[in-house]
């Protein structure tokens, strides 16, 4: 690990957050995105569904405090686009979330904020959620590399698609840097597109 | 290339090699217009793709503009950028200051971050504001075979131009705002055809609630939606809007519809669009950009459009959703996870299993949001409350998605019949379909909305209750109290 931003594993207990289809709503209410920062959102992640659930919910477990491993089902972060609601969970703790399956837009800005996200098939994630929360002391230790996920006693192998782990592994999940390498490439690619010509050429 | 079958799929060559030689493989609008926006490939496999028009509002902005102070960056191309607020802006015709301090503080980053920037930032006293996703094409910057970007999911709007248009998170849109760039894997396509022709009471919502019921919330994930087939052929650009606004409910991050001559009509002689011999230039290049007959697509799925009844949604996402004839899904039809995601539907929204859709009271009833608040939206919402009257005991609110709706909507005296029906005509805003400014649910209250989220607590109350349909159908259930069919109530002269 000698280059910046290198992440290639994950160590650290495990939260479990049950149901399929949890949207951007829940992980973060509309109402904390009249921000001009991200800096205050960790506390309201889940402030909903928690108030529903009267203390209940794994984010006010006590057994789950400091879990950094969030353990979810199908299609998490549908909805919205709000980096918030990444934003709130990195800044809950959360540093990698293992899971069924992921929305789209969501996956995109956990990578671009540095949260790897894994998938496992539901009978091992299921399998995985019941271990969390029957021995909530437990270290997870992912390997972003090989996407090996171990619990000291067995070892989940997961998956995560091969240009996130290659961003993580080289450092380059924050793609600033290197979009702005290509500074000739796009001053060329503004000047030939006719409708930024002006339809000159065409 | 897959070498076995000989059938290379990436970008621009694709080409088919048989026994009679080898001839051209048809590319979809996806496929042309990534190969005219790739900058270069990424390491990681992704492409570095250009925008070509960059949509930014005051919510998903305030730290994008920070990022680039503490990096020392510049905006690239402030000229392909335009800005307006709409999320948390009051419809009621509160002046500013705004009464919520954090609503100020939103509109005072959003000025300070253009200042000097160059970018045009369209507000009420210019006249222009609206949903980002209803100015854009209102002022004719959405144009086919461009790439567009926002910080906002619902960006896939713009597909109805037959564009690439993707909703992105903050860091994404300081990445656009400082390269005019981003870094995106290209989606798979997908093509959903809509033959027949759609029975009256039946609208764009309904066409694509039922796909999204049939496909799910994820069925998308990775795809791209072309919409195709004689329904969204006949289609207005309004009606195409609200089927591509409503792709990435159905987990398509994008959706379009192929650019043809209803779309050159609507561009045509707006604020931002080619005039004279551009305008001529223009529609070649995008007439060019549009899928090929003989295009390949990775998936393909039909529909028929005579079938499509009045949809209403019953649950917390948007696939949660049946015909209004049709009965509220059962957990004991189904198996697995899906049980449970139903009988958690079921207790938030408080609804019997096998229950009937129509006869659900309602509370609220909402005509707006960047999903239905176009003046066909409006109009149609009229035509059913004209002469009728919403109970006192129900909230009904008609919000226009822009100021220009807002004019030509008073200009046709829709706002008259509005009122007289008991509705409150608001100013321009994202207003009740999520609750960032004054518009909310309360409690539990059930509202029948022509949005596009039906999510827990997205109406401003986490026990809100809300019935996605459409503009008809919302102003239906509003001077009847509950949800009914729209077909019973639309005069019969049409």
């Amino acid at each position: 690990m000698t280059k910046e931003g290198i992440i290639c594993s994950v160590t650290g207990t495990g939260i479990p957050v049950r149901g399929n289809d949890i949207d951007t709503d829940r992980i973060i209410p509309a109402r904390y995105l009249r921000e001009i920062t991200f800096e205050n959102l960790g506390p309201h992640a889940f402030e909903d569904d928690r108030k529903q659930l009267d203390g209940r919910h794994p984010f006010d477990d006590q057994r789950f405090s400091g879990g950094r491993v969030l353990v979810v089902n199908r299609n998490f972060g549908s909805g919205s686009s709000r980096e918030h609601a990444p934003q709130a969970l990195m800044r809950h703790g959360i540093s990698a979330i293992v899971g069924e399956s992921f929305a789209e837009i969501f996956l995109g800005n956990c990578t671009v904020i540095g949260i790897p996200c894994l998938t496992l098939p539901s009978e091992l994630v299921e399998s995985l959620q019941s271990l969390v929360e029957e021995a909530p002391e437990t270290e997870l230790s992912i390997d972003v590399s090989t996407g090996a996920i171990s619990t000291g006693q067995a070892t989940y192998q997961a998956e995560i698609p091969e240009s996130i782990q290659q961003a993580f592994t080289t450092g380059a999940w924050d793609a600033l840097a290197t979009l702005l390498e290509a500074d000739h490439e796009i001053n060329d690619m503004h000047d030939g597109l006719p409708y930024f010509s002006g339809w000159k050429n065409h | 290339m897959d070498r076995d079958s000989g059938i290379e799929r990436c970008g621009g060559s694709g080409r088919i090699i048989g026994r009679l030689g080898v001839f051209k493989m048809g590319r979809t609008l996806l496929d042309k217009v990534w190969e005219a926006h790739a900058v270069r490939e990424l390491p990681n496999g992704q492409t570095q793709l250009f925008i070509g028009l960059h949509l930014v509002h005051e919510v998903t902005s305030p730290q994008a503009f920070q990022m680039l102070r503490e990096r020392g960056l510049n905006v690239r191309y402030p000229d392909r950028t335009f800005a307006t607020v709409d999320h948390i802006i009051p419809t009621d015709g509160a002046e500013r200051p705004f009464a919520d301090g954090m609503a100020e503080q939103m509109f005072v980053a959003i000025e300070d971050n253009l200042a000097g920037t160059g970018i045009p930032f369209f507000t009420r006293s210019g006249g222009r504001q609206g949903i980002v996703h209803v100015i854009g094409p209102e002022l004719g910057l959405t144009q086919p075979g461009m790439t567009i970007a926002c910080g906002d999911s619902h960006t896939s709007t713009h597909g109805a131009f037959g564009s690439i248009a993707f909703g992105i998170g903050t860091s994404q849109v300081r990445d656009v705002l400082a390269t005019q760039t981003m870094a995106v894997g290209k989606p798979r396509c997908r093509r959903i055809t809509v033959d027949g022709k759609l029975a009256a009471g039946v609208y764009a919502k309904d066409v694509i609630l039922a796909i999204i019921g049939k496909l799910g919330v994820q069925g998308g994930a990775g795809y791209a939606y072309e919409y195709a087939g004689e329904v969204f052929d006949g289609m207005t650009m309004d009606e195409r809007m609200t089927v591509c606004n409503m792709s990435i409910e159905g987990g398509a991050r994008v959706g379009y519809v192929n650019p043809d001559a209803t779309t050159y009509a609507y561009i045509a002689g707006r604020e931002y669009a080619p005039a004279g011999n551009d305008l001529v230039k223009a529609g070649a290049w995008w007439g060019a950009m549009a899928s090929d007959e003989n295009a390949v697509y990775d998936d393909e799925t039909a529909l028929e459009g005579d079938l499509i009844p009045p949809m209403v949604t019953w649950g917390i996402n948007p696939g949660q959703v049946v015909g209004v004839d049709s009965r509220i899904p059962s957990p004991a039809d189904v198996h697995g996870p899906e049980r449970q995601s139903i009988q958690e539907a079921l207790d938030h929204m408080q609804l019997r299993a096998g229950g009937s859709i129509t006869g659900i009271p309602i509370d609220v009833a909402f005509v707006g949001s960047c999903t239905n608040s176009r003046i066909s939206d409006l109009r149609e919402a009229a035509r059913i409350v004209e002469g009728r009257r919403v109970p006192k005991k129900i909230k009904a609110l008609a919000v226009p998605g822009s100021q220009r709706v807002k004019a030509e909507a008073e200009a046709e005296g829709l706002h008259e019949i509005f009122r007289s029906a008991g509705f409150e005509w608001r100013e321009a805003g994202c207003s009740m379909c999520l609750a960032m400014n004054p518009d909310k649910l309360v409690s539990d209250q059930v509202c029948a909305s022509s949005s596009n989220r039906n999510f827990k607590g997205r109406q401003g109350s986490p026990f809100g209750r809300t019935l996605l349909m459409s503009p008809a159908m919302v102003a239906a259930a509003a001077v009847a109290g509950e949800v009914v069919d729209v077909r019973s109530m639309i005069p019969v002269s049409g």
